[in-house]
């Protein structure tokens, strides 16, 4: 009964999606039409929610007459996982995706009174129209409803040991907040287009929604990346394969819109670049989702293959970016904006930013897809990894903490050379520490040692600027302090793989009880084998003490699981985490006498990675807060506007709105 | 920006679709084209499987067309190619030769012995040295070569009828035709 | 946004910060799924390291996406045991190891594509591209420099007085 619940509820969230399309689309001026919109968009999420509990409760009810649990679930797994494993799959986690696009849609609707009507009414009927496909899709290619009736099955197949984990609980969530976020800017783009409306006020209306949905995928990459690093087990934390350049891709263009967007509120400039942008970043959510889920490409993370999903997905994306693209090519050219700055101006550096963004962007996409063009064409097959994309973003990486480095000294418009000053001590400093790093470390590439050394001269000349701010007693907008959290988090992130992904130690070494190692200035004893028992496996437990050199001794235990429905084994590795090393042991195969195969791992600044990358994304989350956006401020100046322009008789066309604060910077 | 320019965004987008669905018309992702395409067989010595103290060399290929395949007992679509393999070794003079690939030699013997033996020289490569020679991942996979020693088709996967009659025969076929008109008239 | 709505957004991404922070902190107990380790005796710790980083570079020719270091599949562990043979035993060069697992598994197994005469547009475009995006930035900046500034009328300069004014 709830299943069949759960799917008429969606498809009544999809026939309100349709009407809400139709009319939010339709340009209607009718007060009453419009305001339906809200109210269906409303809906669609209520039911939407409806639907997604549905399903949540055939898994926690252990409900095996739907076919989705049967494939996905197990009477025996904890509840947590029973809860999680409901977007373990390709037809769940879709299901998820739907709800939370309705969920942005919800807050959309609950901020929509700061927005033209006309405008905002188009902007919910995209994403109306958006979240029809979706629920098509869903519907026709994928119902998560099915039911196996008469041929119920005792049990599920269980969920795959692998997304037994933490991992599965947050990871899938945040990423589709990311992902599905960016049809938000994507959405008032397509609207600002059709409604011949682009300037600053759409800029800084935009800004929210893309700030906030660019520090979820943050924060959903980045837990990924520290779910795949404990989970594989063999220390990497990136790998380059097709679905994680499936989150980069959306991530690059997403923070190159961070940016451009800041140009066009303050300068009026960069319109169609930004809108572009914009535009781009969900085209690349989507052209994610297609990489996931058809099987077009291998990869170890994707979903059940299928070709004929990867075929609707194909057609959907057509006719969404190849319309928005094409509305845009029609479009975007007439209210440009010719301002002029220096080389030495925000905007100039503003522009780098983006530029090393988007061909980091292409450089992505083009490893990932030229393995399917090289086999069209030649038949032949070839591999791009690791080894490819290092060579490309080193030098990018590098080249965007220069930029980062010089970016808060500068000025819109123009900036003198002489205030680039404190630029040049904090280079100074970091160079020599730099060379400090290359000294003591002793490493074969001076590639780790400059961007050490870049890293801590984004961290001075940040510094140096929030303090010159705060000696001035002028209160920080919450823009700025995001600002330099967020870049702090970029240069603690670069400054983590550099050292993490050069300075590592392993070994992997046979090991009979009361053996010891040293492993990077630790003492490592492997004390013996233990049984142990888990819900649903029976384990060997491997003992270890390690006595670090200067610090207390610590026990770290790795388990061989066995799980009983499907019989299989897995390891589970013994971390230490630490800020400034990770301690990784794992068992192998037992050998002679007693003996075991032991992976020993020593990952210094290995969190750094994440930890930064965490900083980024709290960045991105105070942003918002700044009281620019704030609707209150923004009805104000509305009303400030109105009169305004009846005084003087004509508005200033695309120039800032009447009573933004004028700023040299930020 | 140029009215022109604004179209890139789009044309990029298009080569990126066309990508994808071409994506979708490509062969199986699980065969890998073989490096040895056109290349000479590789030097080997093997033992032989069912004379344990005889050597079998690349010497023994040579002057006429062979069919190498590589198999294994613990490959169950091996068996179900078997058939197939025992029909082509009555129907045609193609020399067949086996490959017992990270197997039990005792266990492939029996396999032999109790299905039958369609190979003229079965090598056997307990180890799997013979078979990263060969470029092989996985059982079973099939190579025809030339009366040259060279590798001219490659097969991953099981040879049923359909296979050999679409792309094995025709190819030997033509390779019997190379080889009798180079035995033919200028002898 | 209302000022209870703002301490409740602070207080969210204070606690989901601090959520994640405890998280990335955590360690033990948790799943890989490799359980092949080869024991390998290497004369020192460059040579792990290289052999180390060799499997890394390597592709399983079975397997959905995986390096040798991390599958798990027969044919990943006789390709890295013929890697330590080559290595250590047989003591061939970096690239002399590529080389040999290139002829017989072709460029497939190799993550860091070669550049021959089929596969050189593969690094070139990305190239191409950092190129094309120098001459572009060139260029902008060219244009931006050239704008002659617009100059504020009295009307404007009376407006912006007023507006600060009332700010």
């Amino acid at each position: 009964m709830i299943p069949e619940l759960g799917l008429f509820s969606l498809v009544l969230a999809g026939s309100l999606s349709l009407f809400a399309a139709l009319i939010g689309l339709s340009g209607t001026r009718n007060v009453l039409l419009q305001r339906s919109v809200v109210s269906m968009t409303m809906g669609q999420f209520a039911l939407a929610l409806l639907s997604f509990s549905a399903l949540v409760w055939s898994f926690a009810t252990d409900d095996f007459s739907v076919a989705y649990v049967a494939n996905n679930s197990n009477s025996l797994m904890p509840w947590y996982y029973k809860v999680s494993a409901t977007w373990g799959g390709h037809e769940g986690s879709f299901l998820l995706w739907i709800l939370i696009m309705s969920g942005w849609m919800l807050a959309l609707t609950m901020r929509g009174h700061q927005y033209p009507t006309s405008f905002f009414t188009k902007v919910l009927g995209i994403m109306a129209l958006l979240n029809l496909g979706f629920i098509c899709f869903s519907l026709f290619t994928s119902n998560p409803f099915i039911r196996l009736i008469p041929m119920t099955p005792l049990d599920g197949a269980d969920l795959n040991p692998l997304l037994q984990d933490f991992g599965l609980i947050v990871h899938p969530p945040l990423l589709y907040m990311g992902y599905v976020g960016l049809a938000v800017p994507f959405a008032f783009a397509v609207a600002g287009l059709l409604e011949g409306q682009v300037d600053s006020a759409w800029a800084r209306w935009s800004r929210t929604w893309t700030n906030m949905a660019w520090a979820f995928l943050t924060a959903g990459i980045t837990l990924g990346s520290w779910w795949a690093y404990y989970e594989l087990g063999w220390g990497g934390w990136w790998f380059w394969d097709p679905v994680e350049n499936a989150s980069f891709m959306p991530w690059l263009a997403a923070t190159a819109l961070v940016h451009s967007l800041s140009v066009t509120e303050k300068r009026g400039t960069f319109k169609s670049w930004t809108l572009l942008l914009a535009i781009t970043g969900f085209s690349f959510s989507l052209l994610g989702a297609f990489i996931v889920r058809s099987g077009v490409l291998t990869s170890v993370h994707s979903f059940a293959v299928d070709p004929e999903r990867g075929m609707y997905i194909l057609i959907f994306l057509a006719l969404v970016v190849g319309g928005s693209l094409t509305l845009y090519a029609l479009r975007a050219g007439q209210n440009s904006t010719q301002v002029a700055y220096n080389f030495l101006s925000r905007e100039f550096f503003m522009l780098i930013n983006n530029l090393i963004l988007i061909v980091s962007l292409a450089v992505v996409l083009w490893g990932t897809m030229a393995p399917i063009g090289y086999e069209a064409i030649t038949g032949g097959r070839i591999s791009i990894g690791t080894p490819f994309f290092n060579k490309f973003f080193v030098p990018l990486g590098l080249l965007l903490a220069i930029a980062l480095a010089i970016l808060p000294l500068l000025n819109w418009k123009r900036t003198k050379v002489e205030a680039l000053r404190p630029a040049a001590i904090s280079l100074v400093t970091a160079a020599v520490f730099a060379v400090f790093i290359w000294f003591v470390l002793d490493p074969t590439s001076v590639v780790v040692a400059s961007a050490v050394g870049l890293g801590a001269w984004v961290v001075l000349s940040h510094s140096v600027d929030l303090f010159k701010r705060l000696r001035k007693g002028t209160t920080l907008p919450m823009a700025y302090i995001g600002m330099t959290l967020a870049h702090l988090g970029f240069s603690v992130c670069i400054i983590g793989i550099a050292i993490t992904a050069t300075q590592s130690e392993e070994s992997d070494v046979r090991m009979a009880p009361q053996d010891s190692v040293m492993l990077a200035k630790q003492r490592v004893t492997f004390l013996g084998v233990v049984d142990a028992q888990g819900p649903n496996y029976s384990a060997q437990q491997g003992v270890f003490l390690v006595e670090p050199e200067s610090a207390g001794n610590y026990e770290l235990r790795a388990e061989k699981r066995r799980y009983f429905a499907g019989n299989n084994v897995m390891t589970e590795a013994g971390i230490q985490a630490g800020l400034l090393a990770d301690t990784y042991v794992s068992l192998g195969e037992p050998l002679t006498d007693g003996a075991w195969a032991i992976r020993l791992h020593y990952k210094p600044l290995v969190r750094w990675v994440w930890l930064g990358a965490l900083l980024m994304a709290l960045g991105g989350f105070v942003a918002i807060f700044d009281r620019r956006y704030s609707s209150s401020r923004v009805r104000q100046s509305k009303m400030t506007a109105k009169a305004q322009t009846k005084v003087h008789g004509e508005s200033q066309g695309e120039s800032q709105s009447a009573t933004t604060p004028v700023s040299a910077q930020t | 920006m140029s009215r022109a320019s604004l179209f890139v965004p789009l044309g990029i987008f298009l080569s990126i679709l066309a990508l994808g669905y071409v994506g979708f018309s490509l062969d199986a992702r699980n065969q890998l084209p073989s490096a040895l395409l056109n290349k000479p067989f590789p030097e080997f010595s093997a033992t032989s499987l069912l004379q344990p103290d005889v050597k079998i060399t690349k010497a023994e290929l040579l002057g006429r067309p062979v069919l190498v395949n590589v198999w294994a007992t613990w490959c169950p679509t091996c068996k179900s190619e078997h058939e197939q393999l025992m029909r082509i070794a009555a129907e045609t003079d193609v020399l067949m030769v086996g490959v017992d690939y990270k197997d039990i030699p005792e266990r492939a013997v029996q396999w032999l012995e109790q299905y039958g033996n369609p190979y003229d020289y079965v090598l056997d490569d307990r180890d799997g040295s013979l078979g990263i020679e060969l470029g092989v991942y996985g059982a079973p996979e099939t190579f025809l070569l030339n009366a040259a020693g060279e590798v001219v088709y490659k097969r991953v996967g099981d040879i049923n009828v359909r296979i050999w009659e679409s792309e094995l025969l025709p190819r030997f076929q033509a390779l019997e035709i190379e080889m009798r008109g180079q035995s033919g008239p200028g002898r | 946004m209302g000022s209870a709505g703002r301490k409740f957004y602070s207080i969210s991404v204070a606690v989901f910060f601090a959520g994640c922070l405890s998280l990335l902190m955590l360690g033990s107990g948790v799943a890989s799924a490799e359980s092949q380790i080869d024991i390998y005796p290497f004369a020192d710790e460059a040579e792990e390291r290289r052999y180390k980083s060799l499997t890394e570079e390597f592709r399983c020719p079975k397997c959905l996406n995986t390096n040798l270091a991390g599958s798990d599949a027969p044919i990943a562990k006789d390709l890295r045991q013929t890697v330590y043979r080559l290595q250590v035993d047989e003591g061939y060069s970096d690239q002399q190891i590529r080389d040999y697992l290139r002829e017989r598994y072709g460029d497939f197994v190799l993550y860091d594509p070669p550049f021959s005469a089929q596969t050189w547009y593969i690094w070139l475009t990305p190239i191409g591209l950092g190129i094309l995006a120098l001459a572009i930035l060139g260029r902008l900046l060219g244009r931006a420099r050239k704008q002659a500034p617009v100059a504020l009328s009295d009307d404007d300069l009376g407006r912006i007085a007023t507006l600060l004014e009332e700010k």
